[in-house]
Parts: structure tokens; C-alpha cells; sequence
């Protein structure tokens, strides 16, 4: 029976050997070589409940009464954007679980997509012939960040409305172009026109997947055609055979596994622990607010980046030239996402090395790159643990205006201090290798003499 | 009865497995996949789990008519979430014991293919051949696609005012328009009381209007005897009650929090904060910014009590409301 | 048996008539031992700062005391202040935070008596949060109190302040706290929000404090900084447990 498939398929589509060499491809072994399938699961359950959600999600921000079933909100005047999620939550028969498991699945996206981005880092992975697979890659996670943010941002409840006027204000800090840019995204100033909500919809539910899409499909066909890294394993693991798992038998269940498994943790989060409960923020308005109101993780450094800045505006006679929150809001993330771009030429032009790479290094191979990339993933964490001080006040009772003193040194001096505790670290590690390794062969010796 | 028996032997099979394997010597030798021993253990255990998935898919579809049943949600995620990872148990047994997982060798892909290299730039080089005047025609060709694309990403101007930035310089405040609630109620001078704060919005804003960043103030009221308005300020407050605009200078969030001491001596002065980024301004002084990440003081807007005693805007705001852009010091907001 | 009755029912009459006299007798003794320091004779306060010593119910080292008047404040702020611990403070100039209650029941109510016998003041509320409306409670809740105390009452900052979480406020503590404004916190009369639109208020925190989490497990409710721990320590964790056993460890040459 299986004979007669393949004869249907090699008949009408000419395709077989092409099949047979994809059924035969290699996949080098390591466990942190699925971290990226990780992330392309994550975004398989996100496009499926997406599609579920945009059933039901109305893109207006007209304002209605809400006359719905979930009583604390009965009478109150919101947008049809924030009723239909209301009404996802509450009278769509798995509507909820849907929702959860679109809000988890975005947030495990993005954590998975970062650990991806970590494990080809710390390995070397993008060095030549790779650089342009991780070039879109870090392009797909600014992607992923923009697509998240103007997802929870569609909802139009009291805590992503506040992020939008945020995010508005980062856009208007842009020097000289800031106000322009933003009334022609917007249409007029914030909180903008009728004509923003379909807009963002569009963004978040068509043009950004189909980018994303497009993207990734590039993405590991160019993994497919250069084929994969691999760690030296063995003493014949060299730079010109790769050595691994075929997709099939052996690679398909294992990645099939992955994907299922991922999709239950996504959908027994989606059910078991509550995200963004929205009925219970109510709906936004410009002239409401309220405390502890926080983006998701994601862009959790950026708040930290934008509560840590002291309080000025970079002026010139009567011209703003930078308002305050361009500093945390658009150039840190700037200056970390041009050291991700930048960094395979930065470390070409350093080291000097322009040689092909098919194998990896571990992290304690190449000091200097760890420290540095350890000093970086520091200044972003710490940033981003300042951003959630005042909940740190609430929970631990710190003063929120000292953290933040503290914050302003700290987030500056600890990465170089981590740095260095990095490189110590790799050379002691390689050290001790290179005295067990030696240690192994005088002994070796010892026992022949002995013979 | 012959059926029956066959049937039941069946299933009797199915279930237990074949224990004798077929030879076929010579299919053994040209075998693409080694051969490796069954183990049935495992194939058992991954048979109850393809039965487990089953069970919790079907017990997701039964949750799902069943809508009376309590803490609905968490439910449906349990059952299709278990179904999920049984699943994704069986295959990871499949994978790890009852397929071979085979590690096979073979040559990375070339570096590079030199001599298609220098075909394909030969075939494009040459396909050129006819034409004399190649750099004009790299110009001509240049100019029309770099226009063409300019055309054709023109339209997209109409998105929004990208050269008009008055839309960011107005607020719906006018001189004598009197402050109202959020119930459309005018504010009497005598409404608005000390260690309190009010929201207030121009008379006559529909709800819509009312989402304009230039739209929403904050009211207090502070003894004469603690004022100390700057000299620019002078006369905005109205008996000591004072008017600020409601959108912090930093990144456009609404001020919904006044810090006001009970007992002056040992507690903070009074201050509006915002909560997004807890820019802290002196409600004293001109709203000038103590702490936070705030560039800018909180815009003013002037007040007069009419005679009938309710509150009115005496003009327009002190500077530019909302979060800073390149304009924000040049000009004011239109009287 | 009539005697009896007779003596019994005048001893009940001047029980009765004795019985206020002796409670702000004893709340006066009670002041005198744990609130004279600070808050002064008959309740006055003081804005010059004086020297007082360690007392059981402060800090054991010298404070500089500076107190509020008590004149006028009434039943209602004894009352809030006391029953929540807020007061006795434990240390001069730090905020009041809801602690230990030094005192039992009587000793509460005779403080109470004492204190609203100071001056002309409001008395204990009686909220009735069953009156109020749980959808006018939520909207009067966001515009006038969430921005310090988060829209589900789980408690903020403000700049120099820590506003409370309020799960153990009960209904009259919060509208106490309301008509009050205890240190930073806004005062709000019965002009600016009605009792009626307090008793919304207070069947709204009350509500929020088990708040509707049908979509699980609430984590707080306060949003995304519990959501990202979630998605690192348990979902990221279980995940690339899954990764360690499909693929290998390293074994390196």
C-alpha cells in the first residue's frame, strides 16, 4: 500500500528523489538543537488558535454598552474590540481556552526564540556560511516582538492601552521625525482615528504571520541546503562530513514528539493557569489608569530602560531634540539589536577568522565571545529586573526610589564583572580539560612502559 | 464458527504481537534500515498511551457539550493538554526504543560550485553583449524602478497627516468653558475640596472627544498659604484650586495618583504621580517634576470662577500636553 | 420580690447611665499609657519634635515624636486606626502599615470612646455593600483608587509611599479609610463620593478579593511580571526537559 502512494506521488509530481533525500537528511544530535523547533511549534499553535480568534475578534473601536453576561462591567462604555475579547472570555464555549493558550504560546514563542538565539551564539553557529540565516533570524524575533505587542495591544484593555500610549511616546521621541512617523501610523495623534484598529489588526493577524512565515521558510531552507552545525563528538568529527540522525526513521518521531509535546504544555497552560485576565482590568480609556501595569516579559526590558533614565530632555534652544523616553523605549533596544546584527561581522573584523564553519564551539572554546555575550545578556537582564522594582517594593517592601538608585550603578558595572567571571570560567574550564587530557596520556604511557 | 475462531485468533495476535519474526535472508542483506531486535514492553507501553490519548481527546469533546460542568476551562486544557503529551510520550518511546535511530555519515554540501559560478556570471555577462551604451542603461534603468517604486509607495501617505503636526498643538479647551465630571456635571468652585483630587473634562465633549490626551485635567486644592507658583503661573489657580492636565509629559499616561499628607510635618509634600513610570510632580510649584523620568512639568491650565460659582478654563494650557516631541517647547496650544 | 426587682432595675439604670463615663474613663487611662508621648494631653498633637524613650509597643531607641491632632477626628479614625494596628506606631516618620493590635476589644472600644469624646467627630461607618452595585463599584474603584492600590486591589507604590493591599480590609475599615485619608492616601468626603457610591465600592473590594479567575490558576492577578515567571520557571523548564530527553548530551572529543 505504501508502494502504491509513493507511485502516485512519483507519477503526478516527479518528486521522489527529491523525497528520498529529504527522508535521508542528517540532523546532528544535540538537545539544544531543538530549541529552534521549539519556537516553530510555539508558532504552529499560534497561528491555528489565531485563526480560531479572528472568528470572533471585532477590529473596532467604536464604543459600546456592554450588556454581555460577566456582570462587574455591565453598563460600562468600552470599545467592540474589548467587548468581543470580553465575550471570547466568557460566552465562547472554549473561547478562554483558546485565548490562554494564543496569550501562552506567544510568550513561549518569544522565551524559545531567545534561547535559540543563545544556544547559535554561544556556539558560533552564525559564523560563515551561516551569517544569513542568522541575520533573518534576529530579524523574526524583532518581528515576533512587534506582532506580540500589537496582539495583547488589540485587546484595548486598561493595561495594553496604557502600553500603546507608550509605545506611542517612544515612536514621538524619535529625534526630528518621532511626531510625523506617529500621526501618519496613528492618523492624527494618539489615541488615533477609527482607522487604527483595522490597521493593526491586519498587521497582527496577516501582513506580520505571512512576513514571519515567509521568513522562516527561508530560514531552514537555507539550514536544510548548507546543512546543520555539529559539535566535534568524536575524533573523526571534521569539518567537511556531518554526522546525525536521518528525518527518517529516527529524526520524525523525535521532532513529532516535540511538537505535540509542546502544543499539550501550551494547551494545559491555556487551561490551568490564567493570562491576562482582561475582564478584570475593564476597559481602557485615556484618562484612566492603574498601578502595576506592566508589558509582557518580553518587553519587560524596555520598561526597565525607560524607569531607570533620570529625568531630562535633550533640548536645543526651543527644539526637542530627544524627549526622555527615547533613551530606554528605542535606543537600548537599538543598541542591543545592532549588537546582535553587527556582532558575526564584529567578530570577523577582530579575530581575523573568515574561514568556512561547519563545527561548533563550545562556549568555553571561545572565551571572549561567552564573556561578551554573557556581559550583554547581564546588562539586558538586569534592566529588566529593574523594570519590575515596584512590584519588588510591594512583595519585599524595598523602597521603589532606591532600587532604582541602585539599579542605575548596577545595570553598568555587574555585566563587566559577569564578563570577566565568564572568561575566568572558560579558561578554567579548558585548562582542566587540558590537565585531565594529559594526565590520560601519561598514564597511558606509564602503562605501556610498564608492558 | 470457522470466522469466529479466525476473528478471535486475530485480535489475539493484534493484541500480543507476533513473536516470530519472518526470515528473509536475502531481503536482510540489502536492507536500507538495520535490522534490530522488538521490544514489547515498549510497544505496549506506547499502545496504552495512543489509548490514553484517545480517552482524554474523547473526554475533551464530552467536557466541551457538557458546559454545566464547574471551572469549564481548566478542564478542557487538562484533558486535550494530556491528550497532547500522551501523544507526544508515545512518540518519544517510538523514537527512543522501537525505531533504530541510526547515525549515518555523509560529506557537507560543497563550499562553493566554482565552475557554476562562472557559468551563470558568464551567461549574464554575455546575454548583455548587444548593448553599447551599458552605463546609460543602467542609469535609465535605475531612475525608472527607483521612481516607479517611489510612485508606488506614495499612496501609502494617506495613512495619517505625516507633514501636519497642528494636529498635536490643539486641546479642546477654550477660554470660559466651564469643567464638568464624568457624569457631564459642572464643577462648583465649592465641589472640589482640599486632600482630594477630581477628574475634569470641557463641557460639551462627547464621549469620543474625551479620549483626546488635551481633554482630561486633574483638580485640586491646596491652602493659599502653600502655593508657590512660579511667576509664569501666577493667577492660574482659582482660590487655590488648580487645574493639571491629566497626561504625564513622559509617555502619555493618565496621573491617577495623589500623594496628599495627612500630617505635613513627617509625610511627603502633595504631588501628583503617574503610575507608569512614577514621575513625580509638585502640585505647589507648577508641577515641576521631583522624581521620575519625566522631562518636562505638568502643563497648567488657568482657572476662574464664574459668578454662579462654577469653575471655567481662563484660556488654554500653559505648554504643549501629552508626551514630548520636537515641537513640544516651540509652541502653545492655540488660546 | 418587688424590692428585688426594683433594686435590680435602678442598679440597671445606673449601670447604664455609668457605663459611658467609664469607657472614656478607661480609654483616658489607656491613652495616657500608650498614646500620651506623641499625640499629647487631650489628644492635641504637637509639631515640635520631642525626645521620647522606648516604650513596649515602639522601637527601644529614642525617637524624635511629632503627632497630628485627635481633636474632632472622631469614632471613625479611633477606630481605623486602632483596629487595623496602624496605631500605636512602631516607629515615628515611617508609614503606618496594618500590624499587630496591641489591644482587646473593650480596651478598643474604650480608646474609641475616649478619642470621639476629644471633639465634635464622625462616627464608626456602617457601609452596606450589599446595596451598592458591583459594576459602578469596579468603574468608581478604577478612577478614584487604582491607580495606588491597582485595580484589583492587590496593592502599589507611590513615590515615598507603599499603598496596601487590601484583602484584610473589612467593609467598615475601608470606608473608614476612605472618609479618612490616612497618611498620603486621598480624603474622600461624603460630597466627592457618596455613601451609596461607597457602599459600590466596598462590595467591589470585596468582590476583588476572589476575584472571577475562571481562567485558572490567578497568580496574583496583577498581570504579566507573575506571567513571565510562569513561562520561564515552569513552561520554559518542562520544555527543554522535553528537549534533554529526545535529544543527546554532549560527549565531547
Amino acid at each position: 500500500m505504501i508502494r502504491r502512494a509513493v507511485r502516485f506521488l512519483d507519477t503526478r509530481t516527479a518528486s521522489t528523489p527529491l523525497l528520498r533525500k529529504t527522508l535521508r537528511y542528517l540532523f546532528p544530535d544535540h538537545w539544544s538543537f531543538l530549541l529552534g523547533e521549539v519556537a516553530l511549534y510555539a508558532f504552529m499553535v499560534l497561528v491555528a488558535t489565531g485563526i480560531y480568534l479572528t472568528f470572533f475578534f471585532v477590529d473596532s473601536t467604536h464604543q459600546v454598552v456592554y450588556h454581555g453576561s460577566y456582570a462587574p462591567l455591565r453598563g460600562q462604555h468600552m470599545s467592540e474590540a474589548y467587548a468581543s475579547v470580553v465575550n471570547i472570555s466568557t460566552s465562547v464555549k472554549a473561547g478562554l481556552l483558546i485565548r490562554q493558550t494564543h496569550h501562552w504560546a506567544a510568550n513561549v514563542f518569544v522565551a524559545a526564540i531567545v534561547l535559540h538565539l543563545f544556544r547559535i551564539f554561544f556556539t558560533g553557529a552564525y559564523r560563515k556560511p551561516r551569517g544569513l540565516i542568522y541575520f533573518i533570524g534576529v530579524t523574526m524575533l524583532m518581528l515576533a516582538l512587534l506582532e506580540a505587542y500589537m496582539g495583547y495591544s488589540m485587546v484595548d484593555d486598561l493595561l495594553s492601552g496604557m502600553g500603546l500610549a507608550i509605545g506611542y511616546s517612544v515612536g514621538l521621541s524619535l529625534p526630528f521625525v518621532g511626531a510625523n512617523l506617529m500621526a501618519w501610523l496613528f492618523h492624527g495623534p494618539f489615541p488615533g482615528q477609527a482607522a487604527l484598529w483595522p490597521r493593526m489588526y491586519i498587521a497582527h493577524v496577516l501582513l506580520f504571520p505571512i512576513l514571519i512565515g515567509v521568513l522562516l521558510t527561508a530560514h531552514l531552507l537555507l539550514v536544510a541546503l548548507r546543512h546543520h552545525t555539529q559539535f566535534r563528538t568524536t575524533s573523526s568529527t571534521s569539518e567537511h562530513a556531518v554526522r546525525g540522525v536521518p528525518t527518517w526513521p529516527g529524526q520524525a518521531p523525535r521532532s513529532l514528539g516535540l511538537l505535540f509535546g509542546t502544543a499539550g504544555v501550551l494547551f494545559l497552560l491555556g487551561g490551568l493557569v490564567q493570562i491576562n485576565p482582561i475582564w478584570l482590568w475593564g476597559p481602557y480609556h485615556t484618562y484612566l489608569s492603574t498601578n502595576g501595569a506592566q508589558p509582557d516579559w518580553y518587553l519587560g526590558w524596555l520598561i526597565g530602560g525607560l524607569r531607570l533614565m533620570p529625568g531630562f530632555d535633550v533640548v536645543i534652544g526651543k527644539y526637542t531634540l530627544v524627549p526622555n523616553p527615547f533613551w530606554g523605549g528605542a535606543a537600548f533596544p537599538l543598541v542591543v539589536f545592532g549588537f546582535l546584527y553587527l556582532w558575526p561581522w564584529i567578530e570577523r573584523k577582530v579575530t581575523g577568522d573568515t574561514a568556512y564553519h561547519n563545527l561548533l564551539e563550545r562556549p568555553r572554546d571561545n572565551p571572549l565571545r561567552t564573556a561578551i555575550g554573557v556581559g550583554m545578556a547581564a546588562w539586558v537582564l538586569l534592566v529588566f529586573i529593574a523594570g519590575s522594582s515596584d512590584r519588588v517594593d510591594v512583595w519585599l517592601d524595598v523602597s521603589y526610589a532606591k532600587q532604582i538608585d541602585v539599579y542605575r550603578v548596577l545595570v553598568f558595572v555587574l555585566p563587566l564583572v559577569v564578563a570577566a567571571i565568564a572568561y575566568r570560567v572558560c579558561e578554567e574550564l579548558r585548562e582542566g580539560e587540558r590537565v585531565a587530557h594529559d594526565q590520560h596520556e601519561a598514564e597511558a604511557e606509564a602503562r605501556l612502559a610498564r608492558t | 464458527m470457522r470466522r469466529a475462531l479466525d476473528a478471535i485468533v486475530s485480535a489475539v495476535v493484534l493484541a500480543l504481537g507476533r513473536r516470530r519474526r519472518r526470515r528473509r535472508p536475502s531481503k536482510d542483506a540489502e536492507r536500507i534500515v538495520p535490522k534490530l531486535p522488538s521490544d514489547l514492553g515498549a510497544e505496549s507501553l506506547v499502545l496504552a498511551l495512543l489509548f490514553l490519548t484517545a480517552v482524554f481527546a474523547v473526554g475533551f469533546i464530552v467536557v466541551y457539550a457538557v458546559d454545566s460542568l464547574p471551572d469549564h476551562t481548566q478542564l478542557l486544557g487538562a484533558t486535550i493538554g494530556l491528550s497532547l503529551l500522551c501523544l507526544a510520550a508515545a512518540l518519544i518511546i517510538v523514537a527512543h526504543r522501537l525505531i533504530v535511530t541510526e547515525e549515518l555519515v555523509e560529506p557537507y554540501p560543497p563550499r562553493e560550485h566554482p565552475y557554476e559560478q562562472e557559468l551563470v556570471a558568464k551567461l549574464v555577462e554575455e546575454s548583455g553583449d548587444r548593448i553599447t551604451r551599458k552605463r546609460f542603461f543602467k542609469l535609465g534603468l535605475g531612475a525608472a524602478g527607483g521612481t516607479l517604486g517611489l510612485a508606488a509607495i506614495t499612496p501609502a501617505l494617506s495613512f495619517g497627516p505625516l507633514f501636519q503636526t497642528k494636529y498635536f498643538r490643539g486641546t479642546p479647551w477654550r477660554k470660559g468653558v466651564r469643567l464638568v465630571d464624568e457624569d457631564f456635571r459642572p464643577y462648583r468652585a465649592s465641589d472640589i475640596e482640599e486632600k482630594d483630587f477630581y477628574t475634569a473634562f470641557p463641557e460639551g465633549l462627547s464621549l469620543d472627544a474625551r479620549e483626546e490626551l488635551g481633554a482630561p485635567v486633574v483638580l485640586v486644592r491646596l491652602p493659599l498659604d502653600q502655593l508657590r507658583l512660579p511667576p509664569r503661573l501666577h493667577g492660574y489657580d482659582a482660590a487655590g484650586i488648580l487645574a493639571y492636565s491629566k497626561i504625564c509629559t513622559h509617555a502619555g499616561c493618565a496621573i491617577s495618583l495623589y500623594r496628599t499628607p495627612l500630617f505635613q510635618p513627617d509625610e511627603p509634600r502633595p504631588a501628583l504621580v503617574c503610575p507608569c513610570h512614577y514621575s513625580t510632580f509638585d502640585v505647589a510649584d507648577g508641577g515641576s517634576v521631583v522624581f521620575g523620568p519625566a522631562g518636562r512639568p505638568l502643563p497648567m491650565l488657568p482657572l476662574t470662577i464664574d459668578g454662579k460659582g462654577f469653575l471655567r478654563a481662563a484660556g488654554n494650557f500653559d505648554g504643549e500636553v501629552g508626551p514630548g516631541w520636537w515641537g513640544t517647547r516651540i509652541w502653545k496650544p492655540n488660546p | 420580690m418587688k424590692l428585688a426587682a426594683l433594686v435590680g432595675a435602678s442598679l440597671l439604670l445606673v449601670g447604664v447611665a455609668a457605663k459611658p463615663g467609664g469607657l472614656v474613663r478607661q480609654g483616658d487611662a489607656l491613652y495616657g499609657q500608650y498614646c500620651l508621648s506623641c499625640h499629647r494631653a487631650n489628644g492635641e498633637g504637637t509639631t515640635t519634635p520631642r525626645t521620647i524613650g522606648a516604650a513596649e509597643q515602639r522601637n527601644q531607641q529614642q525617637q524624635q515624636a511629632v503627632a497630628p491632632s485627635l481633636r474632632g477626628v472622631g469614632a471613625l479614625a479611633a477606630d481605623f486606626y486602632l483596629r487595623t494596628g496602624y496605631m500605636p506606631l512602631h516607629k515615628v516618620g515611617l508609614q503606618p502599615r496594618r500590624s499587630r493590635v496591641l489591644f482587646t476589644e473593650g480596651q478598643i472600644r474604650a480608646l474609641v470612646a475616649y478619642v470621639a469624646s476629644l471633639g465634635k467627630g464622625p462616627p464608626v461607618p456602617t457601609p452596606h455593600p450589599q446595596k451598592g452595585n458591583l459594576s459602578q463599584g469596579l468603574q468608581l474603584f478604577t478612577e478614584h483608587c487604582a491607580g495606588c492600590h491597582q485595580v484589583v486591589a492587590q496593592g502599589g507604590v507611590v513615590t515615598g509611599a507603599l499603598p496596601p493591599p487590601l484583602e484584610d480590609a473589612t467593609d467598615v475599615q475601608i470606608a473608614e479609610a476612605v472618609r479618612i485619608g490616612p497618611y498620603v492616601m486621598p480624603r474622600f468626603s461624603k460630597r466627592a463620593i457618596s455613601d451609596r457610591q461607597l457602599d459600590s465600592i466596598v462590595r467591589y473590594v470585596d468582590w476583588a478579593k476572589h476575584p472571577d479567575n475562571r481562567g485558572g490558576w490567578g497568580i496574583g492577578e496583577i498581570g504579566p511580571v507573575p506571567e513571565g515567571l510562569v513561562t520561564w520557571f515552569i513552561a520554559v523548564v518542562v520544555l527543554v526537559g522535553l528537549c534533554m530527553a529526545i535529544g543527546k548530551k554532549l560527549k565531547h572529543a
